[in-house]
């Protein structure tokens, strides 16, 4: 049984088709990488899994069931979790205030009207594992919005993490960020843990090669090719409709 | 005023067809003076979406320039009206210029608070220059009385509110849809920067229908003194109406503001021929059911 | 980590700390009360106005629960306090029933109804929508009332009402004294709830709803839950507010249901400050006082005035009074530290 299965997904804007009959499937432990040229329709696609968006057609799977049918908020309960690629954060609030939220609306702390927020240590104590693991805990007290880029970026994944997610889908993560904190990221990209199934966007195919096991290429929101990252380098169409695109970029790796 | 059945020997059928032709032709009229006033707020809040409850205060100032044009320098009551259309629109360049512009990437919250203080201010000052009683303005001869359409008289005011309404309607349909501005315009309503990335000049856009808008509103404003009189209040009192129907409507929809006055319009009027005080109730039932179904207003976009 | 831990004064150390005690008592809490009861001693013959007052600042706090902590934009809150004030009001005056203390529960449960049935509908809505949607709310709820004026009293409303003594042994004196403690207890209970309902996950919940509503969603909270629970409450309290209105006035009218009323609630707590909980207390206090001194001078005078605040608040004072105190504090330790 898969992690997160697409089933001929499609979704038109007004008269024209953004996603068409899109297949994808991530098994547990999945490191995948979205690639295609802009416009082709990956975030839309992250939308629909997600439940920003409601498709025209097709079904979308978490763990074998439906979910097709199911609010956002109901996905991410069932342990589908993501990153938008601009930061969607609790800005006014400090860095923990962000990651408690997460933890607390998590587990149903948030239901509570009568205890005061700080009466559970434990949700601290998790939130602050959080930061300590993406170090930034000595960010912790920041309003997030006096935060470097880079570092609200982190954030960002902080709180995707913070949702113990068994699909995690992140959107261009290292968007953004300065070349000198982008490393910050991709370290933590990479050291997510193992048993749970990644879909990531990215237009920077240094960090695509590093981090997929396997490539899907999407094109004018349909699924072009899909393949090993070997496979995808030595595909002659691919780097006509893409990576010859990118120019200097997407070089040559073995 | 509860209009009462008398049986003068006449059918019934008649009678309320009678009724249903008044109800419709003072609806009708009614509805033009919501449509003329309304359609400003309408557009300029669909173009730059900046809540401006200010709107009717502007109404109320074209009004009462009207008033000092007619009772004070005896202009005429037409010319009247369209000197009052061109200085608020004047004025509320001004206004635009050194307000507004500050608040266009601020919260709704503060668009309205801004705007509702000033309209605070304006009615206050209405009241200290020309007391809260409301007025009245002397109408040339042709448009007092009544006129004969043929098969019934009609009031002569209501009957030159309709033509001017359709005319108006006729000469923004035209500049909306046939000109070069009226592109850009719906352009720039439908998405701001895309039409700001092809080189539109939104900000001076803006400022031109948020002029026209004024401009039209004032003129509503004056047409408003014979039709409802005008009192300083009415800047908050009927910019609720105004609201309404640009809610309904749909925002920067010129269609949809000329659909929800006349449907706000026709039943209003209808209402309150039928159950006097009471009638007051269908135009927030009909904002209540076609927001309900219909969110963005019957034009407008999500 | 222990070794961090036994470190005071870590970034990990103050954070926790700081959300830890965030909602305990502060020593400047105390300064409202001791003002309102120094105002009992101090001027012993404006309690009338002083009920008015503290009635406003109870109506302002159930709004700064929607506005200013879950950050819903209405206006027609005053729906909620017309409901409170005429069930109190209709059960006096038809139904005989003069008990001060089950009328407050039972304006709380009445408008609380409302609430809760509108605000399922209507919350699913945002923007002009919603204002308007819930500004008809109320014009239509009045309208209801004029409908059947025969019951409702209609705009001249229901006159000389009268109220058996509190708890069967405080009676009214003519000053309004009874009123005013009557009115300032309820509201000190009022206010401990929102209180902890402030500090609670679930007020954390609704800053985050306030603050990034997409992102709540994407993080898997019942959003619309949230809204419809706190909106219930607020409307509770609004009509708890209301019907210490009635109580204290003995007297209401179809007026309370007025869009003027909404706006005024909503002036008073931008004045004040929202999201700040003592927001409502300074400015409905600061607006109450004001009014009643200018507009005496001049309604002219005192409608241009608040105008002109409105204006000058919007340009250099968006988050209110306390807001500038805020910054005042703020820049006194700036200047502190340096």
């Amino acid at each position: 049984m898969a992690a997160l299965q697409v089933e001929k997904l499609n979704r038109t804007f007004g008269a024209l088709p953004v996603t068409r009959d899109v297949d994808l499937t991530l098994e547990r432990g999945a490191r995948c990488a979205l690639i295609g040229p802009n416009g082709a329709g990956k975030t839309t696609l992250v939308n629909l899994i997600t439940g920003v968006l409601k498709p025209h057609s097709g079904r979308v799977l978490l763990n074998g069931e439906d979910i097709t049918a199911s609010s956002q908020a109901d996905r991410a309960r069932r342990g589908l979790a993501r990153t938008f690629q601009i930061n969607q954060l609790f800005r006014g609030l400090t860095v923990l205030e962000n990651l408690c939220m997460t933890v607390g609306e998590r587990d149903g702390h948030c239901n509570n009207l009568w205890r005061s927020s700080g009466s559970k240590r434990e949700v601290i104590d998790e939130a602050i594992g959080y930061l300590d693991s993406l170090r930034l805990t000595d960010d912790a007290l920041k309003l997030v919005r006096e935060l470097p880029y880079g570092r609200q970026r982190l954030v960002e994944i902080a709180i995707a993490l913070a949702q113990k997610p068994r699909v995690l889908l992140l959107d261009e993560p290292a968007a953004g960020v300065p070349s000198s904190e982008s490393h910050l990221i991709l370290d933590v990209v990479a050291a997510l843990d193992p048993d749970i199934a990644v879909l990531i966007i990215e237009h920077d195919m240094d960090v695509v090669f590093r981090f997929a096991k396997e490539i899907t290429v999407l094109v004018q929101g349909a699924v072009f090719t899909q393949g090993t990252p070997a496979e995808i380098m030595s595909n002659e169409q691919v780097r006509a409709v893409y990576l010859g695109q990118e120019g200097h970029r997407g070089g040559h790796h073995g | 005023m509860r209009r009462r059945f008398h049986n003068h020997g006449v059918g019934l059928v008649p009678q309320v067809a009678n009724i249903a032709v008044s109800i419709l032709f003072d609806g009708l009229a009614y509805a033009m003076f919501l449509f003329i006033t309304s359609v400003g707020l309408s557009v300029t809040m669909g173009l730059m979406g900046f809540v401006n409850l200010a709107h009717g205060a502007f109404a109320m100032a074209g009004g009462y320039v009207v008033v000092t044009l007619t009772r004070t320098y005896g202009v005429g009551f037409v010319p009247s009206l369209v000197i009052a259309a061109v200085v608020v629109g004047a004025v509320s360049v001004v206004f635009e210029r050194v307000l507004y512009r500050r608040l266009y990437k601020s919260t709704d919250l503060e668009q309205v608070l801004l705007t509702i203080g000033l309209a605070f201010m304006a009615i206050a000052t209405a009241t200290y220059l020309y007391g809260p009683i409301p007025k009245s303005v002397p109408l040339p001869e042709w448009l007092q009385g009544d006129v004969n359409l043929g098969f019934r008289y009609f009031p002569s005011y209501r009957a030159f509110l309709i033509v001017l309404g359709a005319v108006l309607i006729a000469v923004l349909w035209y500049a909306f849809e046939r000109t070069n501005i009226g592109a850009k315009i719906r352009a720039a309503v439908d998405n701001r920067r895309m039409a700001e990335s092809v080189g539109i000049n939104v900000d001076r856009l803006f400022t031109l229908t948020f002029a026209v808008g004024s401009g039209l509103a004032a003129l509503g404003g004056g047409l408003a003194i014979q039709l409802l009189g005008l009192s300083p209040s009415f800047a908050v009192l009927y910019l609720v109406l105004f609201l309404i129907v640009v809610a309904v409507g749909g925002l920067g929809s010129l269609k949809g503001t000329l659909l929800a006055a006349l449907v706000l319009g026709i039943f209003d009027t209808g209402g309150k021929y039928l159950l006097a005080d009471a009638g007051g109730f269908f135009v927030y039932v009909v904002t209540v059911v076609v927001l309900l179904i219909k969110p963005a207003g019957f034009y407008g976009r999500e | 980590m222990a070794a961090s831990d036994t470190i005071g004064g870590t970034p990990r150390q103050r954070a926790t700390d700081y959300l830890l005690r965030r909602h305990r008592f502060r020593m400047a809490e105390a300064l409202p009360w001791l003002i309102a009861i120094a105002v009992f001693f101090i001027f012993p013959t404006r309690m009338t106005f002083g009920s008015q007052v503290l009635v406003m600042v109870m109506f302002a706090l159930s709004l700064d629960l929607i506005l200013g902590y879950a950050g819903i934009v209405t206006l027609g809150h005053a729906a909620f306090f017309g409901v409170g004030a005429y069930t109190v009001g209709l059960a006096a005056a038809r139904l005989d029933w003069t008990e001060p203390i089950s009328g407050l529960f039972a304006a709380a449960i009445a408008a609380g109804l409302v609430g809760f049935v509108t605000g399922w509908f209507l919350l699913r809505y945002r923007g002009l929508t919603l204002l308007m949607l819930t500004l008809a709310t109320a014009i239509l709820l009045q309208e209801t009332g004029n409908l059947r004026s025969d019951i409702s009293g209609g705009y001249d409303g229901l006159p000389g009402l009268t109220f058996k003594p509190l708890l069967g042994v405080f009676d009214y004196d003519l000053y309004g004294h009874t009123n005013y403690l009557y009115a300032l207890t309820v509201l000190a209970i009022i206010f401990f709830f929102v209180r902890r309902i402030v500090y609670s996950p679930f007020g954390q919940a609704l800053t985050g709803i306030r603050e990034n509503v997409r992102r709540m969603h994407a993080i898997g909270s019942p959003v619309h839950r949230r809204l419809v629970t706190v909106y219930t409450i607020a409307a509770a309290i609004a009509g708890v507010a209301g019907a210490l209105f009635t109580q204290t006035n003995a007297y209401v009218t179809l007026t309370v249901f007025d869009f003027d009323n909404s706006a005024k609630v909503m002036v008073m707590l931008i004045l004040g400050g929202t999201g700040r909980l003592y927001g409502a207390f300074v400015g409905a206090a600061v607006y109450m006082v004001l009014e009643d001194y200018f507009s005496k001078l001049s309604p002219t005078f005192w409608q241009f005035g608040i105008g002109l605040m409105l204006v000058l608040a919007v340009l250099f004072a968006p988050r209110g009074i306390l807001g500038l105190f805020e910054r005042i504090g703020d820049c006194l330790a700036e200047r502190k530290r340096s």
